[in-house]
């Protein structure tokens, strides 16, 4: 019960009049710039990043996660109204979701995506709640051998459960390490991969990169894809609204599926979109009239947002209590979390517990204000869409050049933003994920450290990650998840062998 | 995905380059740079020192594996010749992606010399009357309010430092 103390100190922190109102600026926000095409959740927090640096770090983290509830509830307008998904783990939720619209259902299908919405992260925080500080309690006893076998399971995982071709993961998560490494070796004082230019003496920034790749990026692909803006017209009213909670319980069962499936994924990194997507799919599975599915179904706008939701905001999970983000936008708040001088990872939960729970009290109140919030704006928000897009992107590219500019007043940044921006359009294009580059970028400096504390301690044995049955098992599993796709299909040929009697046994 | 081409110059689907020659030259490229980073690594040591591994040991190894991996992509792509249809981008696409990286890369120039407000704001304007064909007046306004804004926002309520040029030092800032 001590989380719950803990909790209600958290609260303490958050109720003050400056806190409050850097909430819903930050929602505010953060809805915005997930309606606005090409930007959303991550490009957002990271735009809007240098606007905390002179706040304190409870503040500033209030108003970011703040911004990033509002991008998430604000994403499922987009998908919803005009049928493009804000991010991909939206994707989900076109498929029903705009079908409504269509029919003139808009209303129901937005107040059924924020319901979800909120249900699903209110899962997921609750979980947060009771299981962070025991993970990072444990994590607590971590040496080097041991966080080097977390980030190469992290790592791992991306190779192995990623959609996307192998050999493109891997060149996209070893160029983020090694674009990590540049400048200054921490532990040896050495300058490498600088070649004598004196702009590389700081190493390549994290959050600079991020701006480039998401927010110059997408950019230009949406000015190539030439997006036609024609959506529906929503009022959301009270009845409406009470109607389609009416029908809640019906969809108990959906909607506690999709937040374990969320829940579990959210953890995993990367899991968000294959989250949606898999609680789309199971409700689709399990439902009696399987074709009513597509054509505008209110249980095809649950499944898919609870479940993006509560990975969402599990995603926080491991990054407060290990240090390692789940999720691109986690990631960016990590780099904020080091901006503002503290260090992500176990130790935060004792040497600054005000902030934790500061945070996690914000994660309750930040959803339910958001959700009377978003509920009562859509049409406003709605008709930021309808303005002409000649206009906001050049405000999109000035956002993000000061956004770039901020973190270390240097030029050179916003240069290195333009070119990260180039590279983020042509790997799209061709398929490269971006979520490895982003988590090694913010990952490397610390996966070589530990790596070399972990050598150093056992003198350059490699043994040192198979030596107590902990790290044993952490290092054995990240090497499962790497040969994941070898080994799944090695298990189902067996499977093959052993039932070729049952046909249809396998889906 | 609905590609509505009804108020503007029609469509032109010729493609400008296929998607496989740019897979080819990305792959070389990042070959190229896996090998330059590699070879950096190497120069300032990627073996044991007495204290454990040295400054290049982690990059090194980092850089193999990249370059392992784009000469893997390079090979395919080579061989895979059917896929050589499909374009990367076509030339209606180029022309827009330019329409907005031309002016972006105007605004990091104008950035380093006049400062990031007066870019923002002849950006924000010029992109709008240009591209946009929006009213000029309209255009202007939008701009300078919305540059006005980002000043008050980050210059004086924030206390974020933006590159200034000649016209705000005429101001005192």
């Amino acid at each position: 019960m001590e989380a719950f103390e803990l909790l209600f100190q958290g609260f303490q922190v958050l109720l003050t009049f400056k806190n409050l109102a850097l909430m819903m600026i930050g929602l505010v926000l953060g809805i915005f710039v997930g309606v606005l095409p090409g930007l959303g959740g991550p490009n957002g927090v990271a735009i809007l990043l240098p606007l905390t640096f002179t706040m304190d770090p409870t503040s500033a983290i209030v108003m970011l996660s703040c911004i990033y509830w509002g991008a998430l509830f604000g994403g499922a307008i987009t998908s919803i109204l005009f049928n493009i998904p804000g991010e991909a783990w939206s994707v989900a939720t076109t498929f029903d979701g705009y079908p409504m619209a269509q029919q003139g259902r808009a209303a129901e299908a937005l107040t059924a995506a924020f319901t979800s919405s909120f249900i699903g992260s209110l899962v997921a925080v609750i979980l947060i709640t009771f299981l962070a500080p025991r993970i990072a309690d444990f994590a607590l006893k971590f040496g080097p051998p041991e966080f080097f076998a977390v980030y190469l399971l992290t790592f791992c995982s991306f190779v192995g459960l990623g959609k996307e071709e192998k050999h493109k993961i891997v060149i996209s998560m070893a160029l983020g390490l090694l674009l990590a490494g540049i400048g200054m070796d921490t532990v040896s004082g050495q300058l490498r991969m600088t070649f004598g230019w004196s702009e590389l003496l700081r190493g390549i920034n994290f959050l600079v990169a991020v701006i480039g790749l998401f927010g110059i990026s997408e950019i230009l692909l949406t000015m190539e894809e030439r997006l036609a803006l024609r959506g529906h017209t929503a009022h959301i009213s009270l009845k409406v609204v009470l109607q389609v909670w009416k029908t809640l319980p019906r969809y108990w069962v959906t909607l506690l599926r999709s937040s374990a499936i969320g829940c579990w994924l959210g953890i995993t990194p990367g899991g968000a979109i294959a989250a949606s997507f898999m609680g789309y799919n199971l409700a689709k599975r399990f439902a009696k009239d399987k074709d009513s599915f597509g054509r505008g179904r209110i249980e095809g706008v649950f499944a898919p947002e609870t479940a993006a939701h509560a990975a969402g905001t599990s995603a926080l999970l491991p990054m407060l209590a290990l240090g390692i983000p789940g999720s691109g936008t986690a990631a960016i708040l990590l780099g904020g979390l080091m901006v503002w001088g503290l260090n992500p990872g176990p130790l935060l939960f004792v040497e600054h517990k005000e902030f934790v729970w500061g945070t996690i009290a914000s994660m309750y109140l930040g959803n339910v204000v958001g959700l009377v919030l978003v509920l009562s704006t859509v049409p406003v928000f709605a008709a930021v869409l309808r303005v002409p897009f000649a206009a906001i992107a050049p405000m999109i590219v000035v956002s993000c050049a000061i956004g770039a500019y901020a973190i270390q007043n240097a030029m050179f940044d916003i240069w290195l933003m333009l070119g990260f921006g180039v590279v983020g359009y042509v790997f799209k294009k061709l398929n490269y994920p971006l979520a490895p580059l982003t988590l090694a970028l913010v990952l490397g400096s610390r996966t070589e450290d530990a790596f070399r504390l972990a050598m150093i301690g056992a003198g350059g044995d490699l043994r040192v990650f198979w030596s107590n049955s902990l790290v044993g098992s952490i290092t054995t599993l990240a090497l499962v998840l790497l040969f994941w796709p070898v080994i799944g299909r090695a298990i189902g040929k067996v499977g093959e062998i052993l039932r070729p009697a049952l046909p249809g046994a396998r889906g | 995905m609905s590609a509505d081409d009804t108020d503007t110059a029609p469509h032109d689907a010729r493609p400008v380059v296929g998607t496989r020659s740019v897979d080819i030259v990305a792959s070389i490229l990042l070959l190229a740079l896996a090998a330059l980073l590699g070879w950096d690594a190497w120069r300032v040591g990627n073996s044991w020192a007495d204290d454990g591994p040295q400054a290049g040991y982690f990059p090194f190894y980092l850089a193999v594996l990249m370059a392992a991996a784009s000469l893997y992509g390079l090979v395919r792509a080579l061989l895979a010749r059917q896929a050589a249809g499909e374009p990367f981008v076509t030339h209606g696409q180029f022309t827009r992606v330019m329409q907005v990286f031309v002016p972006t890369l105007a605004f990091c120039i104008l950035t380093q010399y006049l400062g990031l407000y007066v870019a923002s704001f002849l950006l924000v304007a010029g992109f709008m009357i240009w591209v946009g064909r929006i009213a000029a007046w309209k255009s202007v306004l939008t701009s300078f309010l919305f540059t006005a804004a980002m000043f008050l926002t980050f210059e004086i309520a924030f206390n974020v430092i933006m590159p200034k040029g000649p016209l705000e030092a005429a101001f005192g800032f």
